[in-house]
């Protein structure tokens, strides 16, 4: 029932043999080895999981490994670097922005999506992109002038 | 300044190594020629290390939660030793390398935890000092020190020349006290605020940048060679125990393999995936058990019937039973909380590798040096065989289920011995973790003929706050004590408002009852963020504003009246000030004419040291129900002031947690078990709702020591929207969370 399912991890070409209805994101942290994205709750109502699939973000605790093939996944650690980091990863770190930090996959993955198909929105609309995505440590408007600043950026 | 990644990640690698090690070879290697001193809190070198560079570490045995205290703590030891903050990297919670300062509690890192780090470091700058002096030959008193150099005439010699790698070997007056209570100090008195010069200052934190690059690990990515994973099994009706269990449903799952003692069940496998559908798949047959819980909707019904465990009176003034029977006008209101789940952001997880007559655990829990203890206590070892590491977890607030996780994990890894990495699925995140208690809350006042109030009575009746302890150090008050046999040692524990309102004739007093399930149940309850404050704190502070209308005064204006404490006052004037308060006395603004009404209300409060004032503007929206606390104003007044940007976005953090509990959080469960286990039975504040301002004023006082600021802000949030929907409606809501539904059923 194994399958091998090839695709690019972080501008990588890689591959996973294992049930290919696994959950994608027991493939990246068990048989990739990836510290992120994080497990928060299995169900996509959180986004702790989230990850880009071909650009577009998706929650990869409810995507199946077959839906991975072929295709190009960009997680955290390859969003951006130290050295050139993603917009919204700057901003983060010039808001000061975690909590804890472990959804924070979520909500830089989401909005750095975001950004790319509207980077000009309103505050309403970065609320409504951002809707549903949980931090129980209650960071919001830290999360809110974040994505600000990254939009203007 | 914590560097936690490198040095775990290394740690992780020799998987037994002293976790300063592999950032201090020079260190590392006079541990293993000379002997580090034996850790211990009368020992400088348990708290202060300088390396070869000139570099410091400081061992803190607390730990930071995510809001950055050990930032904090950075510059409480680089202003006393006269280095750069930049220099001094602080490890926290690894009992091999921390003395036990508590852990996380209590908004203490600062407060209590600071202390010992700020006098261990005048300690060994006064050390350093002398050894400089030793070294040119002259007094103590001519040489003077900056960026970790000491400086005399022409003179010059560094920090890491005079010590560095190398031990203090000096002792240190210590209290006896392990845990919050701990005071270390040495020969130095600590620097007078006046002069600070770091302590003060807005540093950024360290770790945010490896957390948004995806660099840093948390408790859920520690790995270890030939590591398995687990999940635990947990039954359908609460009080349940396998009877039966059919192994043959596993068997075509890699590695798959069951633990079963007693009550305790859990099955491992090779691979994460496997041990989650191993523990979908495996056959149990549970034991008859009577459904234990009363229904959802009986639930105050049940508090108010149940009999009293334990009655204590904390505050008795005057003639209060006298006055109220007296004749003259008595208000009296009843307020009702309900249980709340820690909810974190991630189900708990731990890391055990118990082998060889050695245990060591990687946890989450705040507490790593109790989480040990009752490892220890688990497994029969003695404590010295086991050591605990934390390592940040996914979210944690209190004794969340961070605790029973590290245990579980500790007992599936003896039985196939080998590591084991487990971690909950979110229905036990949600309906597992021991909860925040559910209560009721009594409160009458009598007035005299002038509309004073010359008596006050406030009692509190609910499920104890530590019916499962602050940390997991006794196996008692852990899941798997008792789904091992251990019967429940439910402690009695509640509080009271905290405030200095000066009513003649006062009492207050709580009221525990027993817990609904006497072994591992999923509603024991215990410490979640500022236990007990925001049930206390919405009661009390919703029903001075009832007094404050049946007197016919302002809300403000009536607080200012009675309130005693000079910095009580303060903090109230400053929110009245910044948030332009109108004098008027509360209650609807346009009765009941517009779809959507806004209004403001003020929450008052005092926690262990700290005071806040909130000022809350809300909108109702009367067709939806919805309740939008759409700006706030907060006063807060924690003595002296470390860092301010770190303290505001603590607050923020606190008053949006707090939004969420007051708004939306309500554990639901039927007669079997907790039915709210995942994102959408038990909803927290979506960003949509977040508010669109938090507006704070920050009260330094460089005169008074730094008091705790995690929590304090967290428990006038709830009074201070029902304040504020009682000024915009008119309606009272006495109970919480403040639902779409129950505003809509309570007729705004």
């Amino acid at each position: 029932m194994a399958e091998r399912v090839s695709f690019q991890l972080n501008g990588q070409a890689t591959s996973v043999e294992a049930d290919p209805e696994m959950p994608l994101l027991y493939a990246l942290r068990g048989d990739l080895g990836l510290s992120n994205p994080h497990f928060g709750c299995g169900l996509a109502q959180c986004g702790a999981c989230t990850i880009h699939l071909d650009g577009t973000a998706i929650r990869s605790c409810v995507t199946p490994l077959s839906a991975a093939s072929g295709s190009e996944i960009t997680t955290l650690a390859g969003l951006g670097t130290p050295e050139k980091p993603h917009k919204v990863q700057q901003a983060y770190i010039d808001e000061q922005v975690p909590q804890c930090g472990y959804c924070i996959n979520g909500w830089i993955m989401t909005a750095a999506a975001f950004l790319a198909d509207n980077p000009h929105p309103s505050d309403a609309e970065i609320r409504s992109a951002l809707s549903g995505l949980k931090c129980r440590c209650g960071t919001h408007l830290a999360i809110l002038r974040a994505i600000k600043r990254a939009a203007t950026a | 300044m914590t560097k936690p990644a490198l040095s775990r990640r290394a740690l992780l690698q020799g998987a037994g190594a002293l976790i300063v090690a592999c950032n201090l070879p020079a260190l590392a290697a006079a541990q293993t020629a000379s002997g580090k001193p034996a850790l211990a809190a009368d020992q400088l070198d348990s708290w202060i290390a300088v390396r070869e560079d000139g570099g410091v570490l400081a061992f803190f045995g607390k730990m930071d939660m995510g809001q950055g205290v050990d930032v904090a703590i950075g510059q409480i030891v680089a202003e006393e030793l006269d280095v750069p903050f930049a220099r001094v990297t602080v490890v926290m919670g690894d009992t091999a390398s921390s003395v036990n300062q508590g852990g996380a509690s209590g908004s203490t890192g600062v407060q209590r935890g600071g202390i010992a780090l700020r006098n261990a470091a005048a300690e060994a700058r006064r050390i350093l000092v002398e050894m400089a002096a030793a070294k040119f030959g002259v007094a103590a008193e001519t040489l003077s020190v900056s960026d970790g150099i000491v400086s005399g005439g022409m003179r010059t010699v560094s920090y890491g020349e005079l010590i560095g790698g190398r031990f203090f070997n000096r002792g240190l007056e210590w209290n006896g006290k392990l845990g919050n209570d701990l005071v270390a100090t040495g020969q130095a008195k600590p620097k007078p605020p006046s002069s600070y010069k770091t302590v003060g200052q807005s540093f950024p934190r360290n770790d945010i940048p490896d957390k948004v690059f995806g660099r840093m690990d948390f408790v859920t990515d520690v790995r270890l060679p030939g590591m398995v994973h687990g999940r635990m099994i947990r039954p359908p009706i609460a009080g349940a125990v396998p009877v039966a269990i059919d192994e043959a449903s596993v068997k075509d799952i890699p590695g798959a393999r069951v633990v079963w003692d007693k009550g305790f069940l859990g099955i491992v496998a090779d691979k994460e995936w496997d041990a989650v559908q191993a523990a979908q798949r495996l056959a149990v047959t549970w034991s008859e058990a009577k459904p234990p819980f009363p229904a959802a909707d009986a639930l105050y019904d049940h508090l108010r019937a149940a009999p009293v465990v334990k009655r204590q009176v904390e505050v008795e003034t005057g003639a209060v039973d006298a006055v109220f029977t007296g004749g003259g006008r008595i208000v009296a209101a009843e307020y009702e909380w309900p249980f709340q789940s820690h909810a974190s952001m991630g189900p708990a997880c731990a890391v055990a590798d118990v082998r060889d007559g050695e245990a060591t655990v990687w946890t989450g829990s705040q507490k790593p040096h109790f989480t040990r203890d009752g490892v220890a206590a688990t497994l029969g070892m003695p404590q010295d065989a086991v050591r605990g590491i934390w390592v940040i977890g996914p979210g944690s607030y209190g004794r969340n289920d961070a605790g029973d996780a590290a245990i579980d994990a500790a007992l599936l890894s003896r039985a196939v011995s080998k590591p084991v990495r487990l971690q909950g699925m979110r229905s036990e995140g949600h309906g597992w973790d021991p909860k925040g208690p559910a209560s009721l809350h009594r409160a009458r006042a009598a007035f005299d003929g002038d509309g004073t109030i010359v008596a006050y009575e406030f009692v509190s009746k609910g499920f104890s706050r530590i019916d499962t302890d602050t940390n997991e150090a006794d196996p008692r008050h852990s899941l798997a004590g008792h789904l091992r046999g251990l019967k429940l040692n439910s402690l009695q524990g509640f509080g009271v408002p905290a405030e200095s309102y000066g009513f003649a004739n006062k009492r207050m007093a709580w009221e525990t009852v027993p817990p609904l399930l006497d072994r591992a149940s999923p509603l024991r309850t215990a410490h979640l963020r500022d236990p007990v404050g925001p049930q206390l704190h919405f009661a009390s502070e919703s029903f001075i504003d009832e007094l404050a209308v049946a007197a016919g005064a302002d809300a403000v204006e009536f607080r200012l009246r009675y309130l005693t404490a000079p910095r009580d006052i303060a903090v109230v004037k400053a929110a009245a000030e910044r948030a332009g308060w109108e004098k008027r006395v509360a209650g609807p603004r346009d009765h009941g004419k517009s779809d959507v009404v806004s209004g403001r209300g003020i929450a008052f409060v005092q926690r262990s040291g700290t005071v806040v004032a909130a000022i809350a503007e809300v909108e109702i929206d009367r067709r939806s129900g919805k309740v939008w606390p759409r700006k706030w104003v907060v006063a807060h007044d924690c003595g002296l002031i470390v860092n301010p940007d770190g303290l505001r976005r603590c607050i923020e953090g606190n008053i949006v947690q707090g939004t969420s509990r007051a708004l939306w959080e309500e554990v639901q469960f039927d007669a079997k078990n907790v039915t709210s286990v995942d994102w959408l039975t038990y909803p927290i504040l979506d960003i949509t709702e977040a508010p669109e301002a938090i507006d704070i004023v920050l009260i330094d006082r460089p005169e008074l020591p730094p008091q705790g600021a995690g929590e304090p802000s967290t428990r006038p949030v709830a009074a201070a929207i029902a304040n504020a929907i009682f000024d915009a409606t008119g309606i009272r809501l006495r109970r919480v969370p403040f639902t779409p539904d129950r505003v809509k059923a309570a007729g705004v």
